[in-house]
C-alpha cells in the first residue's frame, strides 16, 4: 500500500512545485505550495500507517502541519491583498523589488 | 704611533658624506656643491697620505680594524672591517689623489653643464665605494664595493643620457662587465665552501694559501677560483675578450674616463689580482692563463689604438693595453712590477685623459684629424700631454719607463715569448702616442674656427701641472738598482728584476716608435697613406678593432635577442593567452550569472531546484558509481 500512497504525495507535490514557479497569478502559486504542503501531509500521515515503525507521531505532527500551514496560508493571503492594494496587480512578473 | 692607521675606515666617509650632502642640497647649489666635494675628497686625501706615511715607519705591521659583526648563522660570523696593508695604503693614496685633482679639474670642465651637481655627487660616490673596496678586508665586502663603482661606472658613462650613444656606452659597460662579476662571484662562492672555516677575509686567504699550508686545498679547485676570479678581472680591467666596454665608456665625460676608466675603477682588476696573489702563485695553470691573457690584450690593444682616429678611443685602448701589460706582470709573477705600473700609469693616464680633455674642452671635437698645430696655442696642454706621453712610451726619466721595464725585466727572466710581446706591444705604444699627438699638437691647423682656440682655465691646468710632476718622478720610487717599492710591498720578499738587456730592448723600442711616429706624423717624410697603400686590409682591421664587435653583435647579441624574442613570445602568447582566457571565462559566467539576478522569486525558486536535483543526482550518482 504504501508505494501508492508515496506516488500520489509525489505527484501531488511536482504539480506544486510547478505551480509555484510557473504560474503567474500570485492566488495560483499560493495555492501550488498549499498542494506542496499536503503532500508532505500526505507522506507524514502514509508513513506512521504503513511505514516500518508505525506510530500516531506522524499523524500528530500532519495535524501541526496542517493548522501552520493555515496561519500561512492567512499571512500569504494578508501580503497579497497588501501588495495588490500597492501595485494595483497580482501578477508574480511584475514583482521584481528583489532585484535592487 | 698607528693612530692614524687605527682611522683609517673615515677615510672613505669623506667623500660618502659628500655624496649624502650634495643629493641633500639638490642641484641649485652650484658652487657650493664643487666645494663640498672637492673638500671631501680633500679630507680623504690628507687622511691616506697621512696614513701611508705612517706606513713607511719602519714598525708599521698590517693592521685589521675593528670588525662589525654583520651576520651570524651558528659557528659561522661574517664581518665587516678594513684592513691597512702598505699595498692597500698605496692604493688609498693613488685613488685619492686622482679623486681631488679630477674634482679639482671638472670645476671647469663641467663648469656649464646644468646637472654639474649631480656628477660631483656621483663622482663623490664613486670615491666612496672606491676607497671602501681598497680598504675592505674580506672577499664579500670587497665584492659589495666592487659592484658598487660598477654602478657609479654606469651612472657617470651614462651621464650625458640624452645621447643614445651614452645609454648605450653605459649599458654595455654595466652588462659586459656584469659577465666577468658573475665569474667573480662564483669564484667567492667557491672559495667560501673550500675555505677552513668558511673564512673569506684576505688574511685567512693568505695563510691558507701560502706555501707551507698548500694541502689544504686541492690544486684543481684552487686553478678553478682562481680562473673564476680572473673572469671578475677580466670583465673589470678591460682584457680581451671583454674589453668592448672600455672604448665605448669614453662616450662619459672626460673627468670620469680619467678617474674611474684609467686611473682607479679599471685598475680594480689588478689590484684584486695582487689581493688575491697567494690562489694565483698556488696555481701554476691559472698564473700561465693570467700572464698570456695579459700579453695578448697588451698587444691586440696597442694595434687597434694605432689606427683609431679619436682621441679619446686611442688613450682608452691605450688603458687596455697598459692594464694587459700589468695583468701579465702579475702572472709573470712580479707583483711589485704590476701594482708599480697599476701607480704610475695611473698618474700619467689620468694626465693624459685631462689633457685631452683639456683640447676637447677648447676645440669641442674628438676627431683628432679636425685639431692640428695646438701646441702653439694651448702651451701648458700640451707640455703636459707630451709628458704623459713620454712616460706611457716608456722614455727614461718619465715613471713609465720604469713600471714597464720592471715588467719587462721580470718577463725576460720568466717567460721570453711573452718578453717579445711586452717590447712589440711597447713599440706600438711609443708609435700611436707619438702619431696622436704630432697630429693633435703641430703641424697645420685643420679647425672650423682656429681663432677661437685657448688655452684652459686655471682651474684645469693645475691639476695638469701636479700631474705632470707625479709623472715625471713617480718613477724613482723603483728602479733596478734601488727596489724599494718592492720590498716595502711585499716585505722583502720579491727581490729587483733588473736586466741590462731589457733596459736597452725598451728605451730602443720607445725610441724607434717615436722616432717611426715623427718621420710620418711630424717631419711626414714616409707617406702617412703608405701602409693603407699597401695593405688596406690591415688598416680596415685595426680601424674596426678586429671586428670583435661585429662578432659579438652577430653571435652573442642576436641569440641573445633570439631567445629574449622567444620567451617574450611564449610569455605573451602561452602565459598571458591562460590569463586571459581565465579573465575571460570569468567574465562570461559573471554575465550570464546576472540575468539569473531579475528579481523574480520564480527564477530563484527555479534556481534552488535545479541545484537540489544536481546535488541529489551526484549523491545517487556517487553511490552507483
Amino acid at each position: 500500500m504504501l508505494p501508492s500512497y508515496l506516488t500520489m504525495a509525489a505527484i501531488l507535490f511536482c504539480i506544486g512545485l510547478y505551480g509555484a514557479l510557473v504560474k503567474r497569478n500570485a492566488v495560483i502559486v499560493l495555492l501550488s505550495i498549499e498542494l506542496m504542503l499536503n503532500a508532505v501531509n500526505l507522506n507524514l500521515v502514509a508513513f506512521s500507517k504503513y511505514g516500518d515503525v508505525p506510530s500516531l507521531t506522524g499523524q500528530v505532527f500532519a495535524l501541526f502541519a496542517i493548522t501552520v500551514a493555515a496561519a500561512e496560508a492567512a499571512v500569504g493571503v494578508a501580503v497579497l491583498i497588501a501588495l495588490f492594494r500597492a501595485r494595483g496587480t497580482v501578477n508574480v512578473d511584475e514583482f521584481d523589488e528583489m532585484k535592487r | 704611533m698607528d693612530q692614524l692607521t687605527k682611522a683609517a675606515w673615515l677615510i672613505p666617509l669623506f667623500p660618502f658624506a659628500a655624496f649624502l650632502l650634495l643629493t641633500a642640497l639638490g642641484r641649485s647649489y652650484r658652487l657650493a656643491g664643487v666645494l663640498i666635494a672637492s673638500i671631501g675628497s680633500l679630507a680623504s686625501l690628507v687622511m691616506s697620505l697621512l696614513v701611508f706615511i705612517e706606513r713607511l715607519g719602519p714598525n708599521a705591521v698590517d693592521y685589521s680594524g675593528d670588525s662589525y659583526k654583520w651576520i651570524g648563522l651558528g659557528e659561522y660570523t661574517l664581518k665587516i672591517g678594513f684592513e691597512i696593508t702598505n699595498l692597500n695604503a698605496l692604493m688609498l693614496v693613488i685613488v685619492t689623489v686622482v679623486s681631488f685633482l679630477v674634482n679639482v679639474y671638472s670645476a671647469g670642465y663641467m663648469k656649464k653643464d646644468e646637472r654639474i651637481t649631480v656628477f660631483y655627487g656621483y663622482v663623490a660616490l664613486f670615491t666612496f665605494a672606491m676607497l671602501g673596496l681598497v680598504l675592505s678586508d674580506n672577499m664579500l665586502v670587497f665584492y659589495i664595493f666592487w659592484e658598487l663603482v660598477g654602478v657609479c661606472s654606469f651612472l657617470l658613462v651614462g651621464f650625458w643620457y640624452a645621447k643614445p650613444a651614452a645609454r648605450a656606452a653605459a649599458k654595455k659597460a654595466f652588462i659586459v662587465t656584469r659577465i666577468g662579476d658573475a665569474g667573480l662571484l662564483l669564484g667567492i662562492i667557491v672559495l667560501f665552501w673550500y675555505m677552513p672555516g668558511h673564512a673569506l677575509d684576505f688574511s685567512s686567504i693568505h695563510n691558507v694559501f701560502t706555501e707551507g699550508q698548500s694541502g689544504t686545498i686541492t690544486t684543481t679547485i684552487t686553478t678553478s677560483i682562481a680562473l673564476l676570479l680572473f673572469m671578475g678581472v677580466i670583465g673589470k680591467s678591460g682584457q680581451f675578450p671583454l674589453h668592448v666596454w672600455l672604448p665605448d665608456a669614453m662616450e662619459g665625460p672626460t673627468p670620469i674616463s680619467a678617474l674611474i676608466h684609467a686611473a682607479t675603477m679599471v685598475a680594480a682588476g689588478v689590484f684584486l689580482l695582487a689581493r688575491t696573489f697567494d690562489i694565483f702563485e698556488a696555481s701554476a695553470a691559472a698564473m700561465h692563463t693570467v700572464a698570456y691573457f695579459g700579453g695578448f690584450t697588451a698587444i691586440f690593444a696597442a694595434t687597434v689604438a694605432l689606427a683609431q682616429n679619436d682621441i679619446k678611443r686611442i688613450l682608452a685602448y691605450s688603458t687596455i693595453s697598459q692594464l694587459g701589460y700589468m695583468v701579465m706582470a702579475m702572472g709573470l709573477g712580479s707583483m711589485t712590477g704590476g701594482i708599480f705600473h697599476l701607480f704610475t700609469h695611473a698618474f700619467f693616464k689620468a694626465l693624459l685623459f685631462l689633457a685631452a680633455g683639456s683640447v676637447i674642452h677648447a676645440v669641442h671635437t674628438q676627431n683628432i684629424h679636425e685639431m692640428g698645430g695646438l701646441g702653439s696655442k694651448m702651451r701648458i696642454t700640451a707640455w703636459t700631454f707630451a709628458i704623459g706621453a713620454l712616460s706611457l712610451s716608456g722614455i727614461p726619466p718619465f715613471s713609465g719607463f720604469w713600471s714597464k721595464d720592471a715588467i719587462l725585466a721580470s718577463a725576460l727572466e720568466e717567460n721570453p715569448f711573452l718578453f717579445a710581446v711586452g717590447l712589440a706591444a711597447a713599440f706600438c705604444t711609443a708609435l700611436y702616442m707619438s702619431r696622436l699627438f704630432f697630429i693633435v699638437f703641430t703641424g697645420k691647423s685643420r679647425l672650423q674656427q682656429p681663432a677661437e682656440v685657448k688655452e684652459s682655465s686655471k682651474v684645469m691646468t693645475i691639476p695638469l701641472l701636479v700631474l705632470a710632476i707625479i709623472s715625471v718622478g713617480a718613477g724613482f720610487i723603483e728602479t733596478p738598482w734601488n727596489g724599494w717599492l718592492g720590498s716595502w710591498l711585499t716585505d722583502g720578499a720579491e727581490d729587483v728584476h733588473a736586466s741590462g738587456a731589457a733596459i736597452v730592448a725598451s728605451i730602443a723600442v720607445g725610441v724607434l716608435g717615436i722616432y717611426v711616429g715623427w718621420l710620418m706624423y711630424g717631419k711626414g717624410s714616409i707617406e702617412r697613406g703608405a701602409a693603407g697603400a699597401k695593405m688596406p686590409w690591415l688598416v680596415h682591421l685595426l680601424e674596426r678593432q678586429y671586428y670583435v664587435n661585429e662578432f659579438y653583435d652577430a653571435v652573442i647579441v642576436k641569440t641573445v635577442r633570439a631567445v629574449g624574442k622567444s620567451l617574450n613570445a611564449f610569455d605573451e602568447y602561452v602565459i598571458g593567452g591562460a590569463v586571459r582566457l581565465v579573465g575571460v571565462t570569468a567574465g562570461a559566467g559573471g554575465r550570464v550569472l546576472t540575468r539569473l539576478n531579475n528579481g523574480q522569486t520564480q527564477t530563484y525558486g527555479l534556481t534552488a531546484i535545479i541545484g537540489l536535483i544536481v546535488i541529489i543526482a551526484a549523491i545517487v550518482g556517487r553511490r552507483f558509481w
